[in-house]
């Protein structure tokens, strides 16, 4: 009998020393970026290379920032990304009221056609996307990267999942009170649907944080870079300035992870709804 | 009088209900049409044609994009790498994250910390992890070669020798889809039902047969849903080759969407790359069908 506790304590401090060493290992990369962040270029072309910075030198994020416009960047991707959330909540809302509740003829084959959409791999409409905003004349300009992001089949079907979960009463006393359609999306849809618009929210803006070849493709000019794109020519520039690299990525990774670490459950959340919820 | 009254109203709200959809949906259907429907089509119509976009020269070519491609080793090349690729991280990454899921299942201190930390990968942009990993594997001063000397093995030159840099892509594709697939999983796991184990251990099953017998059949659904999900991203990777390895030793890292990419932005040849697309197309279309059809049939299999 005590044989098998120690047996089981024995397993389960396995067990934990396995997963906590997976998760270090995960962490390494980032880890290991930060301190080199920190590090002098000669510290950092030395062998065998040291963890903890012998001194930490804030230098090399000036340097970073004096050798690409990162400030510049990040003003473009927040215009960008917050264009596109609030744009998508706007379109997305409008979207999965009318499929969740307005009875319209071929409101189903509609939806259907909504869903199909999805399976469409973006490297299939890019080419012919691109030379529309070229005859626009929208190449390397906001519009270009903003108004294609501005509805999305993924945030519709979302949205769409969960106003068919809150209950109809509710509306049907507001529609008694002589409540228009959109009063009831604004005033009693939306208010329960926190939640849902929140995951929603997380999912869009990182996904324009984080989004490359879109902005590849349509940016030229340095100053219309995002982010993602900056630290890109950035890397191809320095080949080997570690040091301003480093400080780079950490630059261009800090914010994300700032609100993942707060919004955590909502971004899960979302990918459990959307992934296993049919 | 009063329910009348009330039948009328509703009725009258159906019968408007037409004109509302219409306004309510105009924003997403003027976005979708010009952006995915007319694109679609338009891609489609390209795939028919040699074009460069810029001059006012549009050759119809009929199949020949098509037949090009498929007479081309560099397509075939790319289609094999892109093969090599898939067939390297979605294995690999859907066993570890099936292995971390069950362990975060079990009573583990930090469960939360935890979960963080291998989901940290997924929500990092590929282009800051992919410069990360480009220092993990320099040659002389990176973490990679420096433990492969602390324990004796020898160096490795990961990015600039062809068969080195595909392993290379491959460990950070593990590394970038992990979490993502951990996160499913989890979800797979609370939803078996906590009485199968308690029958079955009063019958007296060992933890390896209640893995086998339970929890394996049972996630028969997700599994089957991370694979096809995990083996349609891993078709599409772009960014993470771009900045690790630009396709390259010779070419050895080169995945469809690179050529694609190659194709359109650089040669501009509009056509080629359109039908390339369509390529992908189908095969992205075919995966989706099996997991429908897969859906279908299994989607009564848990309680």
């Amino acid at each position: 009998m005590e044989k098998r506790v120690k047996n089981r304590v024995a397993k389960s401090v396995l067990l934990h020393v396995v997963i906590y060493t997976g998760a270090f290992l995960t962490l390494a990369p980032f880890l290991w970026m930060v301190l080199t962040s920190f590090k002098g270029i000669n510290e950092i072309l030395t062998y065998p290379p040291t963890w903890w910075p012998k001194e930490f030198r804030f230098e090399n994020y000036v340097n970073a920032f004096q050798a690409a416009s990162f400030g510049r960047f990040y003003l473009n991707t927040f215009i960008i990304a917050i264009a596109c959330t609030l744009g998508q909540l706007v379109t997305c809302s409008m979207a999965a009221f009318a499929f969740a509740r307005l009875r319209f003829r071929g409101r189903d084959a509609l939806f259907l056609l909504f869903l199909g959409t999805m399976m469409i791999p973006g490297q299939v409409t890019m080419i012919p996307t691109f030379i529309i905003l070229y005859w626009f004349g929208w190449i390397d300009s906001y519009q270009a990267l903003i108004v294609p992001g501005l509805a999305s089949a993924f945030g519709t079907f979302l949205l769409r999942q969960f106003f068919l979960t809150i209950p109809r009463e509710l509306e049907d006393a507001a529609y008694i009170d002589g409540c228009s359609r959109f009063g009831v999306l604004w005033r009693i849809i939306l208010p329960l649907s926190k939640p849902a618009l929140a995951t929603l929210a997380i999912f869009i803006f990182m996904y324009f944080f984080n989004d490359f070849l879109w902005p590849l493709i349509v940016v030229n000019s340095e100053e219309m870079r995002t982010v993602q794109l900056g630290l890109a020519i950035f890397r191809d520039r320095y080949v080997t300035q570690w040091d301003l690299l480093m400080a780079g990525s950490v630059t261009s990774t800090l914010p994300i992870l700032i609100v993942f670490f707060f919004a955590q459950k909502y971004f899960i959340q979302g990918i459990t709804l959307s992934g296993l919820k049919e | 009088m009063k329910e009348k009254s009330k039948k009328l109203r509703a009725t009258n709200r159906s019968s408007r209900d037409g004109f509302s959809a219409v306004l309510f949906l105009s924003p997403t259907m003027i976005i979708f049409s010009m952006f995915i429907i007319m694109p679609v089509l338009f891609s489609f119509y390209l795939s028919f044609h040699n074009w460069n976009m810029f001059s006012s020269q549009r050759d119809f070519v009929g199949l020949a994009n098509y037949i090009h491609m498929l007479q081309s080793p560099d397509f075939w090349r790319v289609l094999k790498n892109t093969l090599v690729y898939t067939l390297g991280t979605v294995p690999l990454s859907m066993a570890v994250a099936l292995a971390v899921a069950l362990v975060l299942n079990k009573k583990i201190i930090g469960k939360k910390f935890l979960r963080t930390a291998y989901f940290t990968p997924v929500i990092v942009s590929s282009v800051a992890a992919a410069v990360i990993w480009r220092w993990v594997f320099d040659p002389n001063f990176g973490l990679l070669n420096h433990v492969f000397r602390l324990v004796g093995l020898p160096t490795i030159n990961w990015l600039n020798e062809p068969t080195a840099a595909m392993i290379a892509l491959i460990i950070m594709g593990v590394w970038k889809s992990l979490g993502f697939n951990m996160v499913l999983y989890l979800a797979g796991l609370q939803g078996i039902p906590e009485q199968y184990y308690e029958a079955a251990e009063m019958d007296g099953a060992k933890s390896h047969a209640k893995f086998w017998h339970i929890t394996l059949p049972l996630l028969g659904p997700t599994t089957f849903f991370i694979m096809i999900m995990s083996v349609i991203n891993s078709f599409q990777v772009f960014d993470i080759v771009y900045v690790l390895t630009q396709g390259g030793p010779l070419g050895a890292t080169k995945v469809l969407v690179y050529y694609l990419y190659e194709n359109a932005f650089k040669l501009f040849n509009m056509g080629y790359a359109s039908a390339t697309a369509y390529i992908l197309f189908a095969i992205v279309f075919a995966l989706t069908l099996l997991q429908v059809r897969y859906m279908r049939s299994k989607v009564h299999y848990t309680v």
